[in-house]
Formats: C-alpha cells, structure tokens, sequence
C-alpha cells in the first residue's frame, strides 16, 4: 500500500488550533476519485478467490458435501471442509477473555445457525468459486429450530451487554408504582436488524512462510491481531494487518468474526493469496446482528406528572452456542429521575448466529421503548412531552445517585424545541394537517449515550525539518479519523495540521484501542494528546537548558508550543522554532509516546454521558397509512467538538438510522425454517434519500472537564437513541394510533386510521 | 456462477431460434434475470442477448392512432417522453414510481412485463416452490406473507406480480407484439400473465423462443389523458415494490364518467383489470360514493391468503383515493413523488 495522499480542502478557516475547525474530511478526494484502497481492492499476484458455501438450515448437521463435483467445476482449485483444513492452533470455542466470541471455522458437521459457513470454495476465479460452492450440494439431517423470543425456556443472563448485571434497581419500584395517580404498562418489540455496511467483510490474506499479511476492515487492528495470533498459534510480530478505510463498521467488524478466519485457512491451505468477500446475504448470520427484543415498561406518576417509578424489563434472545445479551433496559438507568428504578432482563436461545454489537447495542432497542412509554405517560399526565420531561429531568444519575460529569440536555431541549418550533404543537394528537390534508404529527425523544474510554497508545515525533508525525494504529470507519485525530495531532505538537504526517489503519503502529463505543475518538484522541505533550517536552528540555537558546531557564511548563516554534509562556517575545532547537542540539529527531486510559477516579466520582434532545416531524396519509418523516431537529451535547462537519455528519446518521429503526429495518424470520427471508437491501428496507428529511443538527456547547483531558465525549452512536423514540412518537401525535411495535407497519397503523 | 453460452443474435428471427432451445432465457436488461442467477434460483443454459437487435427500441405513432413502444425501449426514456407523458400520464407516473433512477435507465418495457415475483420464498431456494419447482409445495402459505396476494391465488402460489408499469398498461387496454416460431401474433396485456391455479410455474401465455417485441396502445388509450392516476402504497417513499397499488383512468363528459378503466397492483400474479367495477362508474357523476360503490365491487372476491387480509381494506381505500385523484384531473406536471401518497408535499425532492 502506497503513502496514502491526504488532503483538504484548501479555504479552511484557522485561529490558531486545528481542534475545533469543520475540516472535510482528508480521505475525501481518494474516496470520490476511487483511489482509496479497501480491503477487496488488493489483489496480489496468483491471488485466488475463496467462497463460502453456507447453511441454508438453522440446526441440525452435514451429512454430505459433493466436494467431487465442486473440484470437477474448471478453475477450482480446493475445497475446504472440516475434513480437509488446516489445524488451527486452540479450539475455536475456547472463550480466551471475554472479548472472544464462538465461531464457525468448520470446526465440526454441526449446524448452529442459517448462514452459517460450512465449506468453502477456492478458485482461479470469483465465478467458479460461487459455482463451486453450488455444486457442493449439500444434504443435511435437520433438526427443529429455535425461532423467535418465546422459542424455549427462559433465563436469566448473567450479564448483559459488556459485564452489566442483568437485573438492578433502586428504590422501591413496586411501592412506587402502588403510590402512583398514573400507571403505563405498556409492551414494546422491536426485530432482529442485521448489519449492512456498504462493505461486506472481506479479507485479503497472504501466507509469506511463516509471516502473515492480511488485508481486512477492522475496527479492532490488535484485537484482530492478537486473536489470528491464538488461532494460528504465530507470534503476533509475524502478522501485519492493514486497514486503513472501512466501508462501515458500526459494531460488526470490532471482534474477529469466522468468515476472515476462513480466509487466512484457505490462503494456508492452498499456499497462495486468497480473498474472500461475505455476498450481502452471508452477512446475514456469521458476523453478528440486533438482536430482538420484548419489553414491558411499567411506569407510575404522581398528580403533578412526577415519575414515581420505572420499571423497565426486555426479553432478548442469544445465539444456542454462546451469549451476548442486548441491555435494552439499562436504557432506563439514567435519563429520568424516577426514584424507584428496576431493569430487568431474560432471555431465550434461538438458533441464530451470535447476536453482538450493533450501533448503540441496547441504548437504541431500549431507548424506542422507554422514550415511547414516557410520551405515553405524558399523554395520561395531560401533559406537553417536552414539559413532562423537564419536570422528571436527572439532576444526578438516577441508578446511581452519582453526579454528571457535564450535561447540557436542558439547553439541548431548549436549543432543539426552539429550532423546531415545538412551543406550537397541539397537545392533542390528531389535530395537525397540511394543506394536502395529510395527518401531521411532532413527537420528541431524549438521547444519551456513555461517554467511555479504552487504552491507546500513539508516538510522536518532531523532525529537524520542523515537521511532525504522529503514529497510531486508529481506525477510519468513514465517521472521519484521518481527519479528526490528525486535527488533534496537530495542535498536540503545535504545528499546522500540512505539517504532519499522520499514520493509521495498520497493525505495525501503536495499538489505538478498539473504534467501538463511541469512544475513539476520546481514546486515540487522549493518547495523541498525551504523546504530542510528550515529545513537546523533550524538545523544550533540548532548549530551556541549552543557554544559546532564547528560552534558556524558561522550564517545562514555561513554554508553549505554537506553529512550529516554543514561545515562553511569560514573555511571548522570546521564541524559537522546533528547526533551530533540534539543529542547534545536532539531533535528527525527538521522539516520545504517550497512552489514553479511562480515569478511574473519575469515572468512580461522576456518571458520564452524553446527551440530547430529538424532535421530528412525520406525515401520515389519514387513509391509507403511509408514513413519511419531513423534517428532523437534533440537539446534541457531547463535550468538545473536535471537527464540527464530521459530527454532523455523525449525527446525521444517527438520526436516519433511528428513523430506521422506527419505521423501516427489520430482518423477516421465517418462523419454521430460521432463514431470514429479506437478507438483501431490495428488501431489507433501510432509509433512502426519498425517505430522508432535511435534518437539522444543533451541537450544544459542553465542557467538561472530567471524562478526559481533551473533554470528548463521542458522537458515534447517540444519533440513533432518542430519533428513533422521537419518530415513533410523531406517529402516534400524528394519528392518535399507539403502535408498540416496531417497525411500525402500515397495517399496525390501519386498525386504527 | 453456473457457466452457460452467450449468444447475440443479429435479428429477432435469429433469436426466437435461438431462444426456443430448452434451457434458453432471453437476456435485457437483466436487472432481475441477473439476480435471478447469481442467487441460482435461474440456472439457464443460454442467454440470448436481444439487447442489440436493430429497430425495438423505438417509441411510434401509429396511422391508427396508437401507440407502439419497443420491446427494449428503456423505462426512463419511456417516462421522459415527454408526449408519451402527456398522452398516458398514469404510466409515465406509474415507470416512475418502480424501481430507482439506476434501474430505470436500463430496465426494458418487455422485461418489465416478464419480471419474475418478489415472493421470498420464491427466491430462497432452500424453500418449498411450486413456481420454481413444480409440484413441490408452497412455503409462503403459511409463512411470511403479509405481502402476498389477495385476488386469483390458489393453494399452489399466493405470489403477486410486482410490476407497477403493467397495472396502467392492463387498465389502458395494451396489446402485446409477440414474434413466435410461427411468425408474428399479438394479444392482450390482460391475458399475458396466468394467474397460478395448478401451474404457478406458468406465468404467460408465451411459449418457448417468443420474444416480445413491441407493446401497444390503442388508439383509444389517448381519450383518459385529463384523468389518469396511479398511485402506489409502499413502505419507503421509494424503491419499494407496492403493497398494492392503482391505476385509474376516467373519460369525463359532461360532468359524467363516459368510461372507466381502473386496474390494482401488488393483489395477484398478474395485473388485476377490475372490469366489474368499471361498469359501475359508466355514466354516472364522479362521486364519493360511486368510487366507494366501485372499490367494494373491485375487490368483491378478495380473500386473504395469510397475514394480509389489511391489504383488502387497503386496496379498497387506494381504488377510492386514486379514482378521486383522476377525477380531479391530471396534474400538469408529474409529480415529485410519483405515485406517491405524498406527491404534493411541497418541497419534494425527485425520487
């Protein structure tokens, strides 16, 4: 892979920091010109095509595979099956550390889920793979299938999410519901939703001896790394994996998933490069998905519209092999301030593959049902939503009692019912029409998302050429990291972001973190900030003891770091440019690294979030039930704002994903069979540009001065929680038709038009 | 894929020769043929690639007064017409509404018509299919059918047709052009597509090697221009196939519908004419309560086939909206949203 060629657009506005600046985004013109190179994209030479053959039953086992027929096909090459693989080097259902899920690799004959891989073709080219992979044939011994979220036996997980308890509470919620003047209890489902990233995952992997090279979209560069290290049982300095651009991660492409482990089997088995690139509806299985949900909130209220309780509880499903459970009802813990507060959960297993993360796992299926059942309760209050909101508004967080980092959500429901003209909705639903006599609807939602933090770690240096360079294994999923970590970079080294050079999206650069929970850009953020501080020190030590330099005595902390020069902080005169210090010392090059880690005090003292308030519009047809959303106002606090247009753009997304979510995705599940039957985006309906207002966003002003040095919280998933709620409530304002399930579906609404 | 032969016959007599080999398709524009094989639910073993035969891509007026569209005319220039648009206003909106803009640049009028159902079941080969595979069961029947046909369907396919161009074509009286291995025929649009009976895998009255050459509207066609809509209920505001859909064409004198053409989509394995309705709008004023009259009587024999009995009621309200909507005239220009429930929301931009 060449020197990536990053560049902006020429006319951006400067005042003195790169932080802060609306930068297009510098992978832009490779992108538009197509000269990004993505994973599918490489094709070294003798490079051979890999496809999987998959299970079209959910359970059951192999019986035959006509792997003769398949070999006959012209232009294959090899089959592989469980009898015919290379040995991995540790069981693959061995669970190493909790950031390892099951997967198939053709471990056995068994069928765990549809979809599921159990053979793969390799071939000269990608046609004869795919006929190859037909012409296996395969026979199975079916067994029934667990279907659905009342498929077995329920349970209690004994975690959900990433290690939360499946039950908590606070208060007594029984009580509260009891002492109540209004009580909700209302049941809310939303449906398994599959990832559909515009790139599938792909893998171009290339044995050289014992040394490994493999092409991968990847939001986790040494997660990956360390778990094909255990598979493969080779030293992880024998591996380079490079991904510098994702076609889209959100949550599916963070752990490593079977199919690319396929990839680097087949590649073993045949000696040469292979790809292998999952067709859309083999992304509907091994890779991981939304899982669905059931839940039932019950909420009490007192006369004046105070939350006496909330009791939130889903039902969710995980995979008959291993477990990760959506926390849809840790949704509740931190938004209202109920003072009796339970979530709750179960779960069933069903023969799907592993349900994992996807955008906002939990936040967005618990906060559809929550933001729902509080505009529910707001009806049976009489009250406005907005003003039933503010009334029950967390001044700490409920669940825990603990004071916010920072939280803006007032000015954000001020700001975003401002922009959208809120004050004039009727309280009533049914009330509103256009011109054209289509039902008009405004419903509202509250957003939140954990502001986390992983580890990172980045290396900084400064040249004698007054250049400098900042090195960190981060990942671009297309939300902006070349751009945003390069502005952050930048100002951590104090020179004019043309002046760096900025590497990312390999395996050989400091381990970033995973680019997963909204957290990226706070984490790789903390370390570059951390490493640029670093190697600022150092060159200032070279001048501040040096008495040739006019910074002679100034000290560490005496000197700032400014376009290329240190300037002593108490006379701003007295200067000298990074070129001069380094060449004056006779050094090359000053070097330094520097991590970003989660304050652990911090985060013990205050809760931390991120916040929002969503308002949007729909228009119902009164007769015939098609919904269209026509305008959408977002208002977001999430700390500091490292680039503007890129958060925007975050939030934009967000936002239609949640309109998605209430009014369009979900994967069909044939009841018997297991097999999704809208597993393509003909039929696996997601927003299109017809379906997408003008959006609105407002980004409120927030410091915090907690949640890391740099006072980012993350944008990446919050635009989904709330927008979804919102919508769903427009639709109820709209036709005074209560739908609890979603997608809300045009015969839902019938019943009640 | 499964390899298979590539022919490119240089005129139609060639290809109807070729064509009419077992295991021979046609091959258009391929937008679902394509898909079709790539999922291996079509394995053909040869293509025939009518796509450069000389003279079917032409839109003509005919001494008569009719209209002859080609076989391999595009849906987008079809619309873009702009004196087909205005003469036949509810298929121009109804080309408009199908498919996306990508599609519609390369989709054929004759492959529209031969576009194969969107039944899931159809699709997944894993499944039971009397269309793909006599004889072997129906797992949409008891399955996800929420979509599925409400008109004509039988024990064997509750498959619907998806086409939206059909549903103003049928109602408008089009004639299909077919050259045959004994030379030239023609029939009507309505009596193309078989509803499925014991044969699901039978969908038209044409036979092996016959090549749609040419659609046609007659003359009389023209006489519904002021009056002609078609509207589509979906679930996105585009690039969804309908849940149902309508066309209506109304011949308006007098304050009287001298004629009525109505016809429904989404509701059966063909486009359905709804003739008995017809008769009820002739010579009466155009009324709510007639367009009422007409929507019960047009789905006078609908039954649900699974989870779709909304789709009666449903249709019942579009034949209602969509007579009303020709009723009031066609609007001068087609509208943002084609076919779209919210074709007048100011603003729209172009699906």
């Amino acid at each position: 892979m060449p020197e990536l060629n990053l560049t902006s657009a020429p006319a951006h506005l400067r005042h003195g920091s790169s932080i802060g600046q609306p930068m297009t985004r510098r992978d832009g013109v490779l992108k538009v010109r197509g000269q990004a190179t993505y994973a599918a994209d490489n094709h070294p030479p003798g490079m051979l095509f890999a496809v999987m053959a998959v299970s079209s039953i959910a359970h059951g086992r192999v019986t035959s595979l006509d792997v003769a027929a398949a070999k006959r096909h012209p232009g294959v090459i090899d089959v592989m099956t469980p009898d015919h693989k290379p040995q991995l080097a540790i069981d693959p259902e061995i669970k190493t550390n909790p950031f390892v899920f099951r997967m198939e690799v053709l471990q056995s004959d068994e069928v765990r889920y549809a979809n599921q891989p159990i053979a793969v073709v390799i071939a000269e080219t990608l046609e004869a793979a795919t006929e190859g992979a037909v012409l296996l044939a395969p026979r199975y011994e079916m067994l029934p299938a667990l279907v659905g979220l009342d498929a077995g036996e329920s349970f209690v997980p004994p975690v959900v999410g990433v290690g939360n308890p499946a039950e908590i509470h606070r208060g007594d919620v029984e009580a509260g519901l009891a002492a109540a003047d209004k009580q909700i209890d209302a049941i809310y489902e939303t449906p398994p939703q599959y990832h559909n990233a515009m790139e599938p995952h792909a893998i171009v992997a290339h044995w050289d001896g014992d040394k490994l090279q493999i092409d991968m979209p990847t939001q986790g560069l040494m997660l990956s790394l360390g778990r094909v290290a255990e598979l493969f049982g080779i030293a992880p300095d024998k591996i380079h994996i490079r991904s510098p651009f994702l076609g889209g991660g959100f949550g599916s492409k963070g752990l490593m998933a079977g199919p690319p482990v396929l990839g680097i089997m087949a590649a073993k088995l045949v000696g040469k490069p292979v790809k292998l690139v999952l067709r859309r509806e083999q992304m509907y299985g091994p890779v991981g998905h939304r899982a669905p949900t059931r839940q039932r909130l019950r909420i009490g209220a007192d006369a004046d519209g105070r939350l006496t309780a909330l009791d939130h509880h889903a039902r969710t499903v995980s995979s008959t092999f291993d477990d990760f459970y959506e926390p849809a009802a840790d949704a509740s813990h931190t938004l209202y301030a109920a003072p009796a507060i339970r979530t709750s959960h179960d779960a069933v297993r069903v023969n799907t593959g592993t349900p994992l993360f996807m955008r906002a796992p939990g936040e967005a299926t618990g906060s559809i049902a929550l933001e729902s059942a509080i505009d529910e309760m707001a009806w049976a209050c009489g009250m406005d939503p907005l003003a039933f909101r503010l009334k029950n508004y967390a001044e700490v967080e409920p669940i825990t009692g603990k004071p916010f980092s920072s939280k803006a959500l007032r000015a954000c429901y001020d700001q975003g019912a401002a922009r959208f003209g809120w004050a004039k909705r009727s309280l009533q639903p049914r009330q509103m029409r256009d011109d054209a006599g289509l039902l008009v609807g405004w419903g509202m939602g509250t957003a939140t998302f954990p502001a986390l933090m992983f580890q990172a770690e980045a290396r900084a240096a400064i040249r004698g050429d007054g250049t400098g360079a900042m090195e960190i294994g981060a990942h671009d999923m297309g939300q902006g990291a070349w751009t945003a970590l390069a502005q952050i970079a930048a100002d951590a080294v104090g020179l004019d972001i043309d002046r760096i050079t900025f590497k990312a999206g390999t395996s050989d650069l400091p381990d970033a973190g995973i680019a997963g929970g909204s957290a990226h850009t706070a984490t790789a953020g903390a370390a570059i900030h951390s490493a640029g501080a670093a190697v600022i020190a150092k060159l200032a030590d070279l001048a501040t003891n040096d008495e040739r330099s006019p910074l002679f005595g100034a000290g560490n902390a005496g000197v700032i770091a400014r376009d290329g020069r240190l300037i002593r902080r108490d006379d701003q005169s007295r200067s000298e440019s990074y070129t001069e210090i380094l060449a004056r010392a006779g050094v090359a090059e000053v070097e330094a690294r520097g991590t970003g880690a989660p304050n652990p005090a911090a985060m013990e003292e205050y809760a931390m979030h991120a916040h929002g308030a969503v308002f949007a519009e729909v228009k119902v047809d009164p007769e015939l039930g098609q919904i269209r959303v026509t305008r959408m106002v977002g208002a977001f606090a999430a700390g500091r704002i490292v680039n503007p247009h890129l958060v925007k753009s975050q939030l934009f997304g967000g936002m239609i994903w949640g309109m998605s979510f209430a009014l369009h995705e979900e994967a069909v599940t044939d009841r018997r069979s297991g097999r999704v039957m809208n597993a393509n985006l003909g039929e696996y309906h997601i927003p299109v540009n017809a379906d997408v207002p003008p959006l609105d966003v407002v980004t409120v002003e927030e410091h915090d001065p907690h949640v890391n040095a740099l006072g980012i919280k993350g944008v990446g998933e919050i635009g989904i929680t709330g927008s979804a709620g919102a919508v769903a409530n427009a639709v109820w304002h709209a036709t005074g038709v209560r739908v609890r399930r979603f997608p809300i579906r045009i015969e839902e609404l019938l019943k009640g038009l | 894929m499964k390899q298979f032969d590539y022919v490119r016959p240089a005129t139609v007599a060639e290809a109807v020769a070729a064509a009419a080999q077992p295991g021979a398709t046609y091959l258009a524009a391929g937008t679902n043929l394509l898909d079709l094989m790539k999922g291996n639910v079509s394995r053909p073993d040869r293509l025939v690639d009518v796509t450069h035969l000389d003279g079917l891509d032409r839109i003509e007026r005919l001494a008569d007064g009719a209209l002859r569209i080609g076989a391999l005319v595009s849906n987008a220039a079809l619309a873009h017409d702009a004196e087909f648009a205005k003469s036949y206003p509810a298929i121009a909106e109804a080309l408009l509404s199908g498919a996306s803009a990508q599609l519609r640049n390369v989709a054929t009028v004759g492959g529209n018509l031969l576009q194969r159902t969107r039944c899931a079941y159809f699709y997944d080969t894993a499944s039971r299919c009397n269309k793909r595979e006599a004889g072997s069961g129906c797992d949409a029947r008891d399955g996800e059918n929420r979509a599925h046909a409400v008109l004509g369907w039988s024990e064997s396919c509750i498959a619907t047709h998806p086409s939206d161009f059909c549903v103003p074509l049928v109602a408008l009286d089009a004639i299909v052009e077919i050259e045959g291995k004994n030379g030239r025929r023609e029939i009507p649009l309505d009596e193309l597509h078989r509803l499925p009976g014991n044969t699901p895998g039978r969908e038209s009255a044409l036979e092996p090697g016959d090549l749609i050459v040419a659609v046609r509207l007659p003359a009389a066609a023209r006489g519904f221009a002021a009056h002609a809509r078609y509207l589509k209920v979906r679930e996105r505001t585009s690039y969804a196939f309908a849940i149902v859909s309508a066309a209506a064409a109304l011949r308006i004198e007098n304050g009287k519908i001298a004629e009525a053409r109505l016809a429904l989509g989404g509701v059966a394995a063909k486009p359905w004419r709804a003739r008995a309705a017809e008769d009820i709008l002739k010579g009466v004023a155009p009324t709510a309560d007639v367009f009422q009259e007409a929507a019960w009587r047009a789905l006078s024999d609908a039954k649900p086939s699974g989870d779709n009995a909304y789709k009666i009621e449903l249709a019942r309200r579009i034949v209602v909206r969509t007579l009303t909507l020709a009723a009031a005239g066609t609007p001068a220009r087609i509208p943002a949203l084609p076919a779209s429930p919210f074709a007048s929301t100011s603003g729209a931009i172009h699906a």
